[in-house]
């Protein structure tokens, strides 16, 4: 059975989808993503879609579902590289991807999950009593 | 429709016993129509073609305009209403060279007499008819195909898609959007900002004239599409009026954010992106 891929970038891994999904291969790479998420402690998952000339709903139902897997496991989820005649057909159908970031390329999507990560901390650093007077 | 092997050889006979007086004549009364739009040259030019492509073709045999053999005569009258229609004349105008045919063959018939002359006129007077209807329909052709050309060209040129700045593109709409040009627009928004990577754009309805229900809805989609990329857009150029049409109707733009100006939406964009703009204070002492 073929396999989707995942690379661990730095905090991050990324997930390059270039095959036709099947029941199997979505249900193979949720089960390897959450495993590799665990393992890894990584906290931005980025799933590049550039390849894909067909987003349809089982598509897109699974991205919702990663999407939620990770944030479950505190990993933010970015779909990079969606092509405007795929974002077309997606805004034609009714399906608005809900709950899922997007960018338009990797690096844009690490800059994202960089920030996000960011803002996480500084939260974390404002949560903290010594802090105090750095925020009003 | 054909003209039989007899007439055929009368009418190319006829034609080409007196050619300089038949060109002549037909000249004469195709300018006076024209007045004096086309030089006199020019017509005599064109007149002389026609009049040489149906010589020709009578001296084959049968005239027949929807033959093989009449080719050189079709060419040469869809080359004559391709130039009056390019030039803007009207179809009636174009015509007319061909209907002053009829004139200069009435008064040669008259001329010749004989048993033949009312039945050849009757034959010579029909086929002059279709190759006026040939005419319009070439010449109907070619202002189809230069209208075709227009829209395209104006659908070409009425969206730009610009980039403002590191990042942001703008889109200025002008004029009435409808579905085509609203699916054009989308694209070439959606295709430069995947080139450009820019995660802004700025779409502005300064230029359109008025928003119903469609167009919000096109505008619409162009904005949720461009969100599922991964850029943020921003609606900018509405005006007084059109924010009253828009609650009216009950239009909703929900998180979508709408600014006045392409000014604001710049700031706007700008500011995101933690660009600090100020205000250039006057200086006093100038």
């Amino acid at each position: 059975m073929e396999r989707v891929p995942i690379l661990k970038i730095g905090d991050i891994l990324l997930v390059s989808i270039q095959l036709d999904m099947s029941d199997q291969t979505a249900v193979q790479l949720q089960e390897d993503l959450a495993e590799r998420i665990v393992a890894t402690g990584c906290h931005g998952v980025i799933i590049d879609i550039t390849a894909l000339d067909i987003v349809d709903s089982f598509v897109g139902r699974m991205l919702s579902t990663i999407a939620s897997i990770s944030k479950v496991l505190d990993a933010e989820t970015v779909v990079v590289g969606m092509r405007p005649a795929v974002a077309i057909t997606l805004v034609e159908l009714g399906l608005s991807l809900n709950g899922i970031r997007t960018a338009l390329n990797v690096e844009r999507g690490m800059e994202l999950i960089a920030a996000a990560h960011a803002d996480e901390l500084d939260y974390q650093l404002d949560d903290d009593p010594d802090a105090e007077t750095a925020s009003p | 429709m054909a003209l039989s092997t007899e007439e055929s050889g009368r009418l190319a006979a006829l034609l080409s016993g007196q050619d300089e007086r038949v060109t002549t004549r037909w000249t004469e009364i195709v300018t006076s129509s024209l007045r004096g739009r086309l030089s006199q040259a020019e017509l005599r030019r064109q007149v002389q073609d026609l009049h040489r492509a149906i010589v020709s073709t009578g001296e084959q045999g049968i005239i027949d305009l929807s033959a093989d053999s009449a080719a050189e005569l079709r060419a040469a009258l869809s080359e004559l209403s391709r130039g009056r229609a390019r030039q803007g004349f009207s179809a009636t105008e174009t015509t007319v060279s061909i209907f002053a045919l009829k004139d200069v063959l009435a008064e040669l018939v008259q001329e010749n007499g004989g048993p033949n002359a009312l039945p050849d006129y009757v034959a010579f007077s029909k086929l002059v008819d279709e190759m006026g209807l040939f005419t319009f329909e070439s010449f109907v052709r070619t202002r189809e195909s230069l209208i075709a050309d227009q829209a395209e060209q104006l659908l070409e040129l009425s969206t730009p898609v610009v980039k403002l700045w590191e990042g942001v593109v703008a889109v200025p709409l002008v004029g009435t959007l409808d579905s085509a040009r609203a699916q054009v627009v989308m694209e070439r928004l959606l295709q430069t900002l995947v080139d450009t990577s820019s995660p802004y754009a700025i779409i502005d309805i300064t230029g359109v004239p008025a928003v119903d229900t469609q167009v919000a809805q096109h505008i619409l989609k162009t904005v949720v599409a461009a969100r599922l990329m991964g850029a943020d857009c921003i609606i900018s150029g509405i005006r007084p009026q059109i924010a009253q049409t828009i609650v009216a109707l009950g239009i909703e733009f929900g998180d979508i954010a709408t600014k006045a100006s392409l000014a604001d939406a710049l700031r706007h964009v700008l500011r995101l992106n933690g660009v600090e703009t100020a205000r250039r204070q006057p200086r006093r002492d100038a």
